[in-house]
């Protein structure tokens, strides 16, 4: 049974309000204007009024305009022909390829049951030493990278879509600059990566509402992935302009505001997208990795504060590189002790050494003499930060944790780097050994 | 005859009803939706219309949906059977969801909570002709290492002859144990299980008593310094990342209680099926049992619907009060409060009330006291003494400890344990600031020594933020002294490790006996003439100390480390062995 209105009593930000029997909620709608034909949502129902956002916004609705109800939620189709495609916000193609109609699955189903979660336990390797070494990436896992506008983000990400061994990438663009959607685009098809990749891509341009749908729908389509045993990598890029989205919804409905304009159920809003993040017992997983930038570099703003909350660690991405001492994985101790006798050791050691230098360089700034010991310091942090910090190092684990041994010994006597010395007389580059010897 | 009501409105997870009949506030509704029937509350009515919340997804409710009226206000089941399991925060079993409908958590989904089937071996107390009232004891079952009290459902009001009772053998809990007469000559037939409305303080002891005996975690800075007592409450504001989630892990499995309730409300999934998974495997110490047949863990993670998180922490104190009621000590560890808080100001959004701080409702503070000031310790009718200990972490936004949740529960609480950002950067473990917390309850070790310990920190803290203007240069021996002997105390005491077997957890005569050692180095001269020997002095000893707390008690090794350390001191310490224990004794007695 399809319904058909033709008379908006209310139009207020991307809100219009109509008087319509039998509607559900969360129901479909397609609003026809001059402009064109737009699908909006069901977001309140008070009585026989009945609120729908709509996805195009509203400009160009006139009062007149139709509205027919579709009697079904927003649906995205799933199949294996999704592989290699790329989509707006509402799900239509962006590339030139046909629409899928086929096996619709709703979006923002229910949450996992906890008792159906195992404790996550494979690293995802990403070839960036400042992930695997230090923070590794769990499979399963959620992380945000905190930044600031400016900093490299979208480069990391395409980085880790690239490199990291996964069965499927699906990348969730919220308020994504043209630019930047091309520059996925283009980084993902020369590195053949394309055809294990799925886009869902709102950009700037386009109406705010449609920013909303895209962690739920990229998401959605993991999880079915996820459930037929695929390994998917949900990358979303930006989680502070979801927010923004929201924001501006919740101000539109007359929401009272809880902290600087963020509707009250932030939280749970970003924690039931988030926890999507699933390593399923007996089936594939979702692991999530989604850029937050933090107005300001201030974490304590509501979008950062939130997520810290939510997430099981973070990235802290600062002057292009991710940042020793801000970034967190709270997984990292399920894995890191099944790679490599001295991943652990190297991981605590290198980082307090690295805090040491940072002390010094403090004590330089203010003028104080340099000792010995803080001579190599300064020669330790250097090396460190142009050889494993560096965004652009790319080396295999194996190959980070030999090349911090590496500095190590261009620096330090073994007794001097504060690791246990059953570590430093085994990993300790031989060559080292010879000079000194 | 059921009351009827229809959908007006639907706003979120608030939806408004159109009713003919009598509504009570906080009843129960089901909307149907189809087959299903979605779990609802009344939180406001006004007229002929109530507002209620929906503890599902409200997908696909439209206007005119039927809701029927339960007449019964939110409750949970009690009974034998509830230890040890896994529930939602409607008192679901996840386990049993996970089996009827896989992977996810459908909604309109009801299952009990107690299993129908089980038998126990029930043993009668009571006898025919007995008088009894609520709450008193009728007989028992075994449950695990418990011995589970069958009492006169708390919600029997009146007095009560013993009519029949069952004899001595295996029952399901919906079987008949008793009959018993009022004073009217009706007769009611009592079995094992009983409903509790979840938002009523179990109300069944003859007294109310003073929380004065500690509750050792095992956790030292917490029972040394901030104690906390059985039937009390505490709080434990944190940014995130500071590990709020690790210290109730850890408490969950040490402290010194009977019975656990875990309620991890609008928290990360993930911490929950750690607890899941691990806790199984986990034997406590006290019985060889494993943990799980003392714990029951309520899981309402962050994803799923807000309305239910906010019954979640009800349901499990109405449990842990249950508990209580068979002279048992019940801690319920609440992580984390601030969810809860915000779940209630979700739902006073939708109800478009006038926004207090931050937008919370007005009625935060009054809610959050109402809720801690459910523990307690009681004196049972039957004389026996029950407890519920109430800890519950607070997730202030931005870390700011000046916001409403905090603020209000800060107010009500018997004891503060603030973890602070800074120790945690430091990797000081666990992260309670030790010159911020407090604490009104009386611990294991005596105020004088405490006193004189928090003194030695505040001035061993002072010498450490003048150094860091005037540089270690500028500071004197003596001022340097003070600085190490503090830091010695916070590394080798108020911190701990959590991943070696022996420190993760420290028994309270252990913690006195390390106490005094502390306290004795604090109080010696030492005979170092520069700030460089006084360094590797107390660097050897905080090594030493180290590894001695990695050293069981009274096993050798923690006696032949302990001989060691008192040589270094013997070597160093100007007062003579016999000097240093009369000063002791002068001070502390």
């Amino acid at each position: 049974m399809r319904k058909i209105y033709s008379r908006i009593d209310e139009i207020s930000g991307n809100v219009v309000t109509v008087q319509a029997d039998g509607i559900k909620y969360g129901e479909l709608a397609e609003i026809t204007s001059a402009h064109g034909k737009s699908l909006a949502e069901v977001i309140l129902l008070d009585g026989g009024k009945v609120s729908l956002q709509v996805f195009a916004g509203s400009r160009g609705i006139s009062t007149g305009d139709e509205v027919r109800f579709l009697s079904q939620p927003m649906m995205v189709s799933f199949s294996d022909d999704l592989m290699g495609r790329i989509f707006n916000g509402r799900g239509t193609p962006r590339d030139n390829g046909s629409a899928l109609t086929e096996n619709l699955i709703e979006i923002g189903g229910p949450s996992v049951n906890p008792a159906k979660r195992i404790i996550p336990r494979n690293m995802i390797r990403t070839g960036i030493p400042m992930i695997d070494l230090f923070n590794s990436l769990v499979e399963s896992q959620k992380l945000p990278i905190f930044s600031i506008s400016g900093e490299p983000y979208n480069e990391l990400l395409a980085r880790v879509a690239l490199q990291a061994e996964v069965d499927l990438i699906v990348l969730g663009g919220c308020g994504l600059k043209y630019d930047d959607y091309l520059f996925f685009k283009e980084r993902l098809e020369s590195g053949g990566a394309m055809s294990r990749s799925i886009f869902f891509v709102h950009t700037a341009a386009d109406p705010v509402v449609e920013c909303l749908m895209v962690p739920d729908i990229s998401l959605a389509v993991a999880e079915k992935f996820a459930l037929k045993g695929k390994r998917v990598l949900v990358l979303i890029t930006d989680m502070t302009n979801f927010s923004d989205a929201m924001k501006e919804i919740a101000i539109t409905m007359e929401q009272v505001p809880s902290n600087r304009g963020y509707p009250g159920d932030l939280y749970s809003q970003l924690a039931s997208r988030y926890e999507k993040a699933v390593d399923f017992d007996g089936a594939g997983s979702i692991t999530i990795l989604a850029v937050t930038t933090m107005p300001g570099d201030d974490v304590t703003h509501p979008v950062p504060d939130n997520t810290g909350y939510i997430t099981e660690g973070q990235f802290y991405l600062k002057n292009g590189r991710i940042e020793p001492f801000g970034s967190l994985s709270r997984l990292k101790q399920l894995v890191n002790g099944k790679t490599r006798d001295d991943h652990r050791a190297l991981m605590d050691g290198m980082i307090k050494l690295y805090a040491s230098y940072k002390e010094t360089l403090e004590k330089k700034s203010m003028g104080f003499r340099m000792s010995d010991w803080d001579e190599k310091l300064l020669k330790y942090g250097t090396l460190f930060e142009s050889e494993l910090m560096d965004l652009s190092v790319n080396i295999p684990l194996e190959g980070a944790l030999d090349k911090g041994w590496e500095i190590l010994a261009a620096c330090f006597n073994p007794d001097e780097t504060g690791l246990r010395t059953n570590l430093t007389s085994k990993f300790w580059p031989k060559k080292e050994a010879v000079t000194h010897g | 005859m059921s009351n009827i009501g229809k959908v007006v409105g639907v706003n979120g997870n608030m939806v408004r009803v159109e009713f003919e009949n009598d509504v009570l506030m906080n009843e129960v509704a089901y909307v149907k939706l189809k087959e299903k029937r979605l779990k609802s509350e009344v939180i406001r009515v006004r007229g002929k219309r109530a507002e209620m919340q929906v503890f599902e997804m409200t997908k696909g409710i439209g206007v005119g949906d039927e809701v029927e009226f339960t007449s019964d206000l939110l409750s949970v089941s009690l009974g034998p059977g509830l230890l040890g399991q896994i529930f939602d925060g409607l008192q679901n079993p996840l386990p049993q969801l996970a089996e009827q409908c896989g992977f996810f958590l459908e909604r309109g989904i009801y299952l009990d909570a107690i299993p129908a089937n089980r038998k126990w071996k029930f043993t009668p107390v009571a006898k025919v002709g007995d008088t009894v009232t609520r709450g008193e004891k009728l007989g028992s079952v075994p449950e695990g290492i418990f011995e589970h009290w069958i009492m006169v459902p708390f919600n029997q009001y009146g007095t009560y002859k013993v009519k029949s009772i069952a004899a001595p053998g295996e029952y399901a809990v919906k079987d008949r144990i008793a009959e018993l007469e009022d004073e009217k000559g009706r007769t009611i037939s009592v079995n094992m299980v009983f409903q509790w409305p979840v938002k009523r303080a179990v109300d069944v002891y003859a007294e109310r008593l003073k929380p004065v005996d500690p509750l050792v975690t095992q956790i030292r800075i917490i029972d040394a310094l901030f104690p906390v007592a059985r039937g009390g409450t505490y709080c434990i504001p944190g940014p995130f990342g500071a590990g709020k989630t690790v210290l109730q892990q850890l408490t969950s499995r040490y402290a010194d209680i009977d019975i656990v309730i875990v309620a991890a409300c609008g928290e990360r999934a993930g911490e929950v099926v750690e607890t899941l998974r691990e806790f199984p495997e986990l034997i406590d110490p006290r019985t060889g049992k494993s943990l799980m047949e003392r714990t029951i863990i309520i899981c309402n993670t962050s994803s799923m619907p807000v309305a239910a998180r906010e019954a979640s922490v009800y349901t499990a104190v109405t449990m842990a009060e249950y508990y209580r009621q068979m002279g048992l000590h019940v801690l319920l560890l609440a992580d984390s409060t601030s969810r809860w808080a915000q779940a209630m100001r979700e739902m006073s959004g939708r109800l478009e009330e006038i926004p207090g701080e931050e937008a919370f409702p007005a009625y935060l503070e009054s809610v959050i006291a109402t809720f801690y000031e459910r523990a307690g310790i009681v004196r049972l009718k039957s004389g026996q003494i029950g407890s519920v200990t109430v800890g519950g972490t607070v997730s202030p936004a931005g870390g700011n400890f000046e916001e409403p949740v905090t603020q209000a529960t800060l107010k009500v609480v018997g004891a503060f344990h603030g973890l602070s950002r800074e120790r945690s950067d430091a990797r000081r473990y666990p992260a309670i600031h030790p010159l911020e917390s407090w604490s009104k309850y009386q611990g294991i070790i005596d105020k004088k020594r405490t006193s004189f310990v928090r003194q030695a920190l505040f001035a061993s803290d002072e010498v450490g933020q003048m150094m860091k203007v005037v540089g270690e240069e500028g500071t004197s021996l003596d001022d340097y002294m003070v600085y190490l002997k503090g830091e010695f105390f916070d590394s080798v005491f108020l911190q701990q490790n959590a991943f070696d077997k022996v420190d993760a957890a420290t028994t309270g005569d252990r913690q006195k006996y390390v106490f005094d050692t502390i306290i004795s180095i604090i109080l010696a001269t030492f005979d170092m003439s520069d700030k460089e020997s006084a360094r590797s002095f107390f660097n050897q000893l905080r090594q030493r100390f180290l590894d001695w707390n990695g050293a069981p008690m009274d096993s050798d090794e923690f006696k032949k480390i302990e001989g060691e350390i008192m040589a270094m001191l013997e070597q160093h310490r100007k007062e003579s062995a016999a000097e240093a224990a009369e000063k002791f004794k002068q001070m502390f007695g």
